[in-house]
């Protein structure tokens, strides 16, 4: 009998994790004992650290697309559509438009963050963001005409998708308004939900100094709970008001629906175990990248490691072994501090960061790797 | 023992810093004025960071449970 390997969501997690299947069960799928089915709700990849850049001028939306049926070996069975009801119990997904429903027996949720604006009043209306292509243009449009006043980065919640790239953004405006003459007319602010200025606290004792030699104001325990875009201020619910020219915000952040009314967590993401990946509520389901709750950063690297971690986790099943494999927490980001220079940080659950001396040399390392990121996709690299 | 009747609970119970704060202050953004909200953590970071934002947003910790493996934290919202 075939069993059916189901994935949903073909983000960097999703779609590493098809082609490593295809790869690792080659003979099984050659043979017609498995079948490895990839679903998304949009016929392109979209590679999201791409859009850091667009604001600035330096790269475009569709830098970061691919068609998924260029990325995903031709031995998975790619479907675009968009999944409305998972039911654990009967391993069976539905489908939007009334599609027949499709059954599972191993089912790796990935459907990764969606952002949600709409929790803060007059966010929508008042605030910028570059984590969506269309935010990221609209942000692109506002900042190549900004020269001068109050320019405010404000993360409104936690988790987040790449909990570096706030950060990012305010040292490469910096850096990127210094060159161009204007940073005496721009004053950068940036607010952070806790009392320091980044969720982990070795990477914020590394950051807050580069912060204050760089005159970017800081305000934390700052939780943004409304925007007035007409009086141009953004009010904290401890009572902090900014004023604004340019509000830049990372919005709050949520799974999808369909997670919670199956019943596999709350928020969208599912429980898992955080070294199986396995989700706790439902047997032969797992979930990896932004959608597994495991308490690391919703980062690319994180979903890439956890992908290969499941793939051998559910090699192993299909050949009737033990699975053994198991995800250590292991994060790898590089972090830009300007137009030019850049750190890099690797942590898991055990090791905490310690942040790489900034350099141009990590800089072009890091834009490097987003070149190469395809390659990472298709399960190369 | 405290005898506070919490209006919502918030198990943030194996997650760590700082989600049992970004998951207090998302149950006291949703609240009423007046409403208590009891967060369960075993972050040990939670010790400090409650009281702190507390008193920063002017809420108030009317008291810390102290159980067997976790804390239990009572914040009215003002």
């Amino acid at each position: 009998m075939t069993e059916r390997v189901v994935i949903v969501g073909g983000g960097t997690g999703g779609t590493v994790l098809a082609n490593d299947l295809a790869d690792r069960l080659e003979p099984e799928l050659d043979a017609g004992d498995v079948e490895v089915t990839l679903i998304n709700d949009d016929p392109d990849h979209v590679y999201k650290p791409v859009w850091l850049y667009v604001p600035f001028g330096q790269r475009e939306p569709a830098d970061g697309r691919r068609a998924l049926d260029e990325l995903v070996d031709e031995a998975v069975d790619l479907r675009i559509d968009r999944v409305t009801e998972i039911d654990t119990d009967a391993r069976r997904l539905r489908f939007d438009g009334g599609e027949p429903s499709m059954e599972y027996d191993h089912l790796v949720l990935a459907t990764g963050s969606t952002l949600e604006p709409d929790r803060v009043p007059g966010l929508a209306e008042g605030g910028h963001d570059y984590y969506s292509e269309s935010g990221a243009t609209a942000l692109r449009d506002e900042l190549l005409e900004f020269t001068e006043g109050e320019l405010v980065l404000s993360v409104v919640g936690t988790p987040h998708m790449c909990p570096a790239a706030p950060l990012e953004f305010v040292f490469m405006a910096d850096d990127w308004f210094r060159e161009r003459g204007l940073r005496e007319d721009v004053d950068i602010t940036y607010t952070y939900p806790i009392q320091r200025v980044h969720g982990n606290p070795h990477i914020a004792e590394w950051a807050r100094p580069i912060m204050e030699e760089r005159d970017i104001e800081v305000e934390t325990f700052f939780n943004a709970e409304s925007v007035d875009s007409d009086a141009e201020t953004v009010t904290s619910m401890e009572g902090t008001e900014l004023d604004y020219d340019l509000l830049v915000t990372i919005p709050p952040h949520g799974g999808v629906d369909l997670i919670e009314a199956a019943g596999l967590g709350d928020d969208g993401w599912v429980d898992v175990d955080k070294h199986t990946l396995e989700a706790e509520a439902a047997e032969d389901v797992y979930a990896l990248g932004d959608t597994a709750d495991t308490g690391v950063p919703n980062a690319g690297s994180v979903a890439h490691y956890q992908a290969g971690v499941v793939g051998r986790r559910l090699a192993s099943e299909v050949r009737g072994r033990p699975a053994t494999a198991t995800y250590d927490g292991k994060t790898l980001c590089f972090v830009e501090t300007g137009m030019d220079s850049a750190s890099f940080v690797e942590f898991d659950y055990e090791t905490p960061p310690s942040p790489a001396p900034p350099s141009e040399k990590l800089h072009w390392s890091k834009l490097a790797y987003n070149e190469s990121y395809w390659l990472t996709a298709r399960g190369l690299l | 023992m405290t005898d506070i009747e919490p209006d919502e609970t918030v198990d943030a119970r194996g997650a760590a810093c700082p989600g049992p704060l970004m998951d207090l202050i998302g149950a006291i953004r949703g609240a009423e004025s007046g409403d208590v909200v009891r967060l369960l953590s075993d972050s040990e970071g939670s010790l400090t960071d409650v009281p702190e934002w507390a008193e920063e947003a002017g809420n108030e910790l009317l008291a810390v449970e102290e159980l067997d493996d976790h804390n239990a934290f009572y914040v009215e919202k003002a």
